[in-house]
């Protein structure tokens, strides 16, 4: 039961991660019906901000709140503006092609962001500087919880809510609503569709960049691939949640973070070895496409003829 | 009859131009002319590569199935018949050892070529028959995640090596590959221009209306996607027994990302595009390799390392300025039959 415990709350921590960088994949999605398979590499280039942040203002050697925030927030802006280059310089200009094409200019993207970041900063990882102090708590039985588990919980809601408020209660937040349910409709009532696209980028970008940097709070190393499978397993938790449906992204995070601590735990008590944890994100993905088209949460939408 | 006269023709050709690359490739050459072993293996890569582009470009290209995970039937093919060179290889040599050396190492090697395809094209159709109710960009996860998860599964298989990688016996060489990836274009060419490659069309441009007009599109669909995974698996089986060495880390999806490149920048629903673009996207990263160190200062900018950066701008400005790839959906064939009948009509006008 402890071990339980200790495995759920591992996988919640990783699930929340997922969670956060599958809202970026889901907001792009739902707008642009774009894979945004550059957004995982965004989640690295959020560390690499906040690694160069923390090192340069001089936060790695004393922990301290006020540094934590001052990386994190930093590292956010970092990330939101390339996010909107990328958009700008890359997506845009094929936005009004076919599918393939836009899929084909992110894949693009995603290489050239890796390989820059390959030629730059070598591809032998770093350790990313503790920004907190970090200690153990027990939890009744024998469960402990790190504080930079329980940082991330906390951060990751505290986006998550803010993410909802201002899509649900800004205005901003409405054009983002009414472009994702039609673009053509949203320009025609005077929207303008590329800011909106543009700080949907942003915002997802962010939100990357906050896993990013949370993640190398929780397991301090940091390499310029790092967003692949990550990335790709951030994807699986939006299109698991029903894509372009923000709580479903959450939810999807959530299962497949702790899908996978639960197989690396106790899939060998039912033979699944636990280097089949990668594997597992896209077995559930699979299954729930084949009995769910729409994802967990998301709605069938009727082809019309 | 004329039409395929000049059919064999142009493949005993092709067949007579492999037969002497691969002689160059040898150690003592071809009358002395001979080819080194960095340019024999970029030959035998290209070759490998117009077999999977061809074959995907049936999938995704011809049949509009968004499919993004060929690497992992290319992984099948690859493995099951290395596991069955390995394990039987050399007792069958031996049992027809009286045929000559050569021709014993070639009948393993078909052999495995018809296993590696029969057991991709099965690989095939388990993934296509369910995932292929699926349209879009599910069906593109779908494919990806059934080929993390092959590629998964083989990694944890002891027999094939698992994660130390799988030793091979090279059966094949450049001119078993260049006869296969002839094989493969002459095939599919051939399924593209028969009524079935009408269907498949027709499914690409309107499945609706495609099936309103009586084209039984699952079928057809799920049969496309059964032969170009089963050509993968072919490419696979020469992967494996010309690279000697098989490892998971070949079947990435970034292999699979590779071989949709091919067909994109070559043009989707173009053979020849499709070949053009395996040969591009097999030849550019080894051309920027050689790109020359720039010192400005006492600052030296190596430009070789930054190819793979340079080829990911070469493929984004390439989808921006020319998004339907080189060729479009035309075949090069087609620009120079249009050119010779330009220049035949004196008065230019038509």
């Amino acid at each position: 039961m402890d071990t339980f415990v200790q495995q759920l709350i591992n996988g919640l921590t990783i699930g929340s991660i997922y969670a956060l960088i599958a809202l970026g994949y889901t907001m792009v999605y739902g707008i642009l019906r774009l894979i945004n398979f550059a957004h995982g590499d965004i989640y690295m280039v959020g560390a690499y901000a906040g690694f160069i942040l923390a090192t340069s203002l001089g936060f790695a050697s004393e922990p301290s709140a006020f540094g934590f925030v001052v990386t994190l927030v930093g590292s956010m802006a970092i990330a939101a503006a390339i996010g909107m280059a990328i958009e700008r310089f890359a997506y845009r200009p094929v936005r009004k092609f076919s599918k393939m094409t836009t899929l084909i200019t992110a894949i693009g993207m995603s290489l050239l962001i890796e390989y820059l970041f390959v030629f730059i900063f070598s591809g032998t990882p770093r350790s990313f500087p503790q920004l907190l102090p970090n200690s153990n708590i027990t939890l009744f039985g024998n469960a402990t919880i790190s504080t930079s588990q329980i940082l991330i919980f906390a951060v990751s809601i505290l986006l998550m809510i803010l993410l909802q408020w201002i899509i649900f209660k800004t205005k901003i937040g409405k054009a983002m609503r009414a472009v994702s349910f039609n673009i053509n409709s949203a320009k025609l009532m005077g929207i303008n569709t590329d800011f909106v696209i543009a700080f949907t980028f942003a915002l997802g970008s962010a939100l990357a960049a906050a896993g990013g940097v949370l993640t190398a709070q929780y397991n301090p190393k940091i390499e310029p691939l790092m967003g692949i499978m990550t990335g790709l397993k951030a994807f699986v938790a939006a299109v698991l949640g029903g894509i372009g449906n923000i709580p479903g992204a959450v939810l999807g995070g959530l299962l497949i973070g702790a899908a996978e601590t639960l197989v690396v735990g106790y899939g060998s008590t039912i033979g699944i070895p636990s280097t089949y944890r990668d594997a597992v994100a896209f077995a559930i993905l699979i299954i729930v496409l084949l009995v769910r088209p729409a994802g967990l949460l998301g709605s069938n939408v009727q082809e019309k003829v | 009859m004329t039409s395929s006269i000049k059919t064999f023709g142009i493949a005993a050709v092709c067949i007579a131009a492999f037969y002497v690359l691969n002689a160059m490739m040898s150690s003592t050459g071809f009358f002395g002319v001979g080819i080194d072993d960095y340019q024999a293996r970029l030959f035998a890569f290209i070759g490998i590569n117009i077999i999977l582009a061809t074959s995907l470009n049936l999938i995704n290209g011809f049949t509009g199935q968004f499919s993004i995970g060929h690497a992992g039937f290319m992984a099948v093919g690859a493995y099951a018949s290395a596991f069955f060179t390995v394990t039987y290889g050399k007792a069958i040599e031996g049992s027809f050892g009286f045929l000559g050396e050569t021709v014993a190492s070639s009948l393993v090697l078909l052999i495995a070529i018809v296993i590696g395809a029969i057991v991709a094209a099965l690989m095939g159709l388990i993934v296509g028959i369910p995932s292929l109710r699926l349209k879009g960009d599910y069906l593109a996860i779908v494919t990806l995640g059934f080929a993390e998860i092959i590629r998964i599964v083989i990694l944890n298989i002891d027999a094939v090596g698992g994660a130390t990688g799988y030793q091979v016996s090279g059966y094949a060489n450049f001119l078993w590959i260049g006869i296969f990836a002839l094989i493969t274009v002459v095939v599919i060419r051939n399924i593209v221009r028969s009524d079935m490659g009408r269907a498949l069309i027709s499914i690409r441009e309107d499945e609706l209306a495609a099936e309103a007009m009586g084209v039984n599109t699952t079928r057809y669909k799920v049969t496309s996607f059964a032969i170009g995974s089963a050509f993968a698996g072919v490419a696979g089986v020469l992967f494996a027994h010309y690279n000697k060495f098989l490892s998971t880390n070949d079947f990435q999806f970034i292999k699979s990302f590779e071989i949709i490149i091919m067909i994109v920048i070559g043009g989707m629903g173009s053979m020849t595009g499709a070949i053009l673009g395996a040969i591009i996207v097999t030849l550019l990263p080894e051309l920027l390799r050689q790109l020359p160190d720039i010192q400005i200062g006492s600052t030296v900018f190596k430009f070789a390392d930054l190819r793979l950066v340079i080829f990911a701008l070469i493929l984004i400005m390439t989808m921006i300025l020319r998004p339907q790839g080189i060729l479009g959906t035309s075949e090069l064939g087609g620009f120079l039959k249009r050119f010779r009948r330009a220049d035949k009509s004196t008065g230019g006008l038509s």
